[in-house]
């Protein structure tokens, strides 16, 4: 049991930490989420420079470091609140790529992606978004050496910025709905393509595709034909822990600015951080992040290690949803009628954590997972 | 970054599996028995003692003790893995109180000379202590107790009265803190910590029946008691500082999540049997499985920390908070499933589990008051882990 950052961790958490001091004020956030795009190029070239772009990539590729890493680096992102394609363009794409890309796949994108030249994004959902198999129907039709897919999808991250797309289709019927799903690398300038974007409370990028008779090539198709869904499978893992390490940061900065605002705010001649109604709020508070931390870096662990993770990421992604939930409503309630005004900085890691919370599956989606095992 | 055992500690927890299977008590592992409702079994104090000497043999219960003091100088977490077994079994026999409180007491603040005469009867589990802090008038503000110790010569004289001293009735010694000053200021500044013998003329015990109707809780009276004055652990009026060095060791002794972990599955074996898990009550289920696993982790990051000898403040607290709040949450939820047939006591036979469920429910009550109330613990994480400022 060891609960210790190593070196190489402690490193890549102080560097991102005063990167995005620096780079990530609340006044570049703010304007950020008022942003088309959500990120400037000139941002993602410096990224690309410090190496965090290619994290969790192998080392032929440009790539440094492991998903413990990449972990620690977005619990940092979580706490700036960060936005912009690296979660999409990192944790979904460059992860797909490296587990099912061929070597030509893997050496075009991932050196690609950790050099900062393309972004990249999931188009998963479509009517709904339970995060199963049989959700998948978006047609496919063989012509040869290409495909022609028509169809929707919705909810897709940081479509606005994305170069390319992994898209997950059916291409076969069966009674079994794991079986048939094919998964393609779509280039967004692909003749046929519309991108609706959504307006979202949390000024978060993502939105819709509409796929009009598109025209892929079966050279792009990632991996096995028929059988993407075990692809999805282990993504899903990986994207739910990373949104859990970044919610694991929002909630420890939430608690922060609490906790100074508690110390330094005067009512009845004390501080309020003084009387017990507030004290055991932020005690609550504590005990929900280091928990939530705990719950996160367990499933990490196992996820960089190889090992089985399904049950430790349902148990981290249903703890983080809800105790994340629980460390913004009691910060909100400690900074009273200041923390509800648009001008504060807590909204805006409080309206981004529910979008973190959901994607992917919240906490109900993850208890039924769980429920499911123990049958 | 690790969340495994190493192949010794995996290799003991199977030595310990194995050995309790073959040496716990059968009736209690049919029956289900939890740690904190044994006091409900018959003759339970026999099969305790007798457990516990036992454990005692083999060396388990001085595992991380420093080698020259009999212990096996081993990780914090071998006494872990013990405790996870134990209540896996549902197998009594490890008594706390001597064995993660009097001992690291003694162990961090007594002399070479208590450490003698004292370790190896709690080591072999055949002395067992019980704890004199709470008094009728003071619990969570423990500074300002009153039991009184005057000097005489070789002696400390004792009077006054102790409550809520879980196994007073059968305890062979008791760590006792009293007021030596009562001038001292602040008021922690004037305690003493003393080892009584409970077999000392003018001490009286009388039970009180707590409302699972199980006998733990007793109340002490000291009526001139006489203590020599080498009993003293630390020195005079340095009471407060052992008291305190001992908490945070017993916050993290009993392991709350295991406790509860064992009891849900109990609990959801025996719905299962009965075909009263509905859909609803199986995501119940998930939520408890979520919040052992959190309260587990904490555990494990307490138990990592004092293995690395690191300073614990506020994790001790937490620790115990969610640990012994999740068997309350577990025990509601025994309610929850098996509804009517779930307040049935143990003389029932239409009660689930034998009992179990409407005893535990009963007990839990008290899993947020014992070894310092939540209330308490919040104060400690918001103080001591945030930094908050003290209005007292």
């Amino acid at each position: 049991m060891d609960f210790g950052l190593n070196e190489q961790q402690e490193m890549m958490q102080t560097l991102a930490k005063d990167f995005l001091a620096v780079e990530y004020t609340d006044k570049v956030l703010k304007a950020m989420v008022k942003d088309e795009k959500g990120y400037t190029p000139a941002l993602w070239k410096k990224m690309a420079e410090m190496n965090l772009l290619g994290l969790s990539l192998p080392e032929k590729y440009g790539g440094v470091g492991d998903f413990l890493d990449l972990a620690v680096v977005l619990e940092e992102m979580g706490q700036a609140c960060f936005l912009g394609p690296y979660f999409s363009t990192v944790v979904l794409g460059a992860s797909l790529i490296m587990q099912a890309g061929s070597d030509e796949q893997k050496q075009k994108f991932l050196s690609e992606i950790a050099e900062g030249k393309i972004t990249m994004t999931l188009a998963l959902n479509e009517a709904t978004d339970n995060y199963t198999a049989d959700e998948i129907t978006l047609k496919t039709e063989s012509r040869g050496g290409y495909y022609i897919l028509n169809g929707a999808k919705i909810f897709v991250p940081d479509i606005q910025s994305a170069d390319y797309f992994i898209c997950v289709a059916r291409t076969k019927e069966t009674d079994n709905p794991v079986d048939g799903i094919t998964l393609f690398i779509v280039d967004i300038n692909t003749a046929g393509i519309t991108v609706k974007p959504y307006q979202t409370v949390a000024g978060d990028k993502q939105g819709e595709i509409v796929f009009d008779n598109v025209k892929v090539s079966a050279k792009d198709i990632l991996g096995e034909v028929n059988q993407g869904w075990q692809y999805i499978a282990k993504v899903l893992q990986r994207a739910n822990v990373a949104r859990c390490a970044e919610m694991v940061g929002m909630a420890e900065q939430a608690l922060k600015l609490t906790i100074d605002y508690a110390k330094e705010r005067v009512a009845f001649g004390h501080p309020i951080g003084a009387f017990q109604s507030i004290q055991h709020r932020c005690a609550d508070m504590k005990i929900d992040i280091d928990g939530a931390k705990f719950a996160t870096y367990q499933a990490a662990w196992k996820i960089n290690e190889g090992l089985d993770a399904t049950k430790e990421t349902a148990i981290a992604k249903a703890f983080v949803s809800q105790a994340c939930k629980r460390v913004m409503h009691s910060a909100h309630q400690v900074f009273g009628a200041i923390g509800f005004t648009e001008d504060h900085i807590l909204h805006y890691y409080t309206k981004r954590a529910r979008v973190y919370e959901f994607s992917f599956g919240g906490a109900d989606v993850q208890l039924a997972k769980i429920a499911a095992l123990y049958r | 970054m690790d969340f495994k055992f190493s192949p010794e500690e995996e290799a003991f927890r199977q030595e310990v599996a194995a050995f309790l299977e073959k040496e716990g008590p059968k009736e209690w592992e049919k029956k289900k028995v939890s740690f904190f409702d044994m006091s409900g079994q018959e003759n339970w104090i026999a099969i305790h003692r007798d457990m516990s000497q036992k454990l005692g043999a083999r060396g388990w219960l001085s595992l991380h003790w420093p080698k020259e003091y009999g212990g096996k100088g081993l990780s914090p977490f071998y006494r872990l893995i013990l405790r996870e077994e134990l209540a896996k079994h549902h197998c009594p026999g490890y008594h706390s109180l001597s064995v993660d409180f009097a001992a690291p007491a003694i162990l961090l603040k007594g002399s070479e000379e208590l450490k003698k005469r004292f370790l190896p009867g709690i080591a072999s589990g055949k002395v067992m202590w019980c704890e004199g802090l709470s008094e009728p008038g003071h619990g969570s503000d423990l500074a300002a107790i009153e039991t009184f110790a005057k000097e005489d010569g070789d002696f400390f004289v004792v009077n006054g009265q102790k409550i809520w001293t879980t196994y007073a009735n059968f305890a062979d010694w008791m760590f006792l803190l009293a007021r030596t000053d009562r001038q001292a200021q602040p008021n922690y500044r004037g305690l003493t910590f003393f080892l009584v013998d409970m077999k000392t003329p003018g001490i009286t015990v009388n039970p009180i029946i707590n409302m699972a109707g199980h006998h733990d809780f007793n109340e002490v009276f000291f009526d001139d008691v006489r203590i020599p004055k080498e009993n003293i652990v630390d020195s005079v009026n340095r009471g407060w500082y052992v008291a305190m060095a001992l908490l945070d060791y017993e916050r993290t002794s009993d392991l709350g999540y295991a406790i509860a972990e064992t009891l849900l599955n109990d609990i959801v074996e025996c719905a299962r049997e009965r075909d009263m898990l509905d859909a609803q009550n199986e995501i119940r289920m998930a939520e408890l499985i979520v919040e052992c696993e959190v309260a587990r982790l904490t555990h494990y990051h307490v138990t990592w920390m004092q293995a690395q000898g690191k300073v614990t403040s506020y994790e001790a607290a937490a620790c115990k908070l969610i640990g012994f709040e999740s068997i309350q949450h577990v025990a509601e939820f025994g309610l929850k499933v098996f509804k009517q047939y779930g307040l049935l006591s143990d003389k029932s036979p239409l009660a689930p589990l034998y009992g179990r469920i409407s005893s535990c429910y009963l007990r839990s009550f008290g899993h947020s008051m014992e070894a310092g109330t939540s209330e308490i613990d919040r104060d400690v994480i918001a103080q001591r882990g945030l930094g908050l400022p003290r209005l007292r």
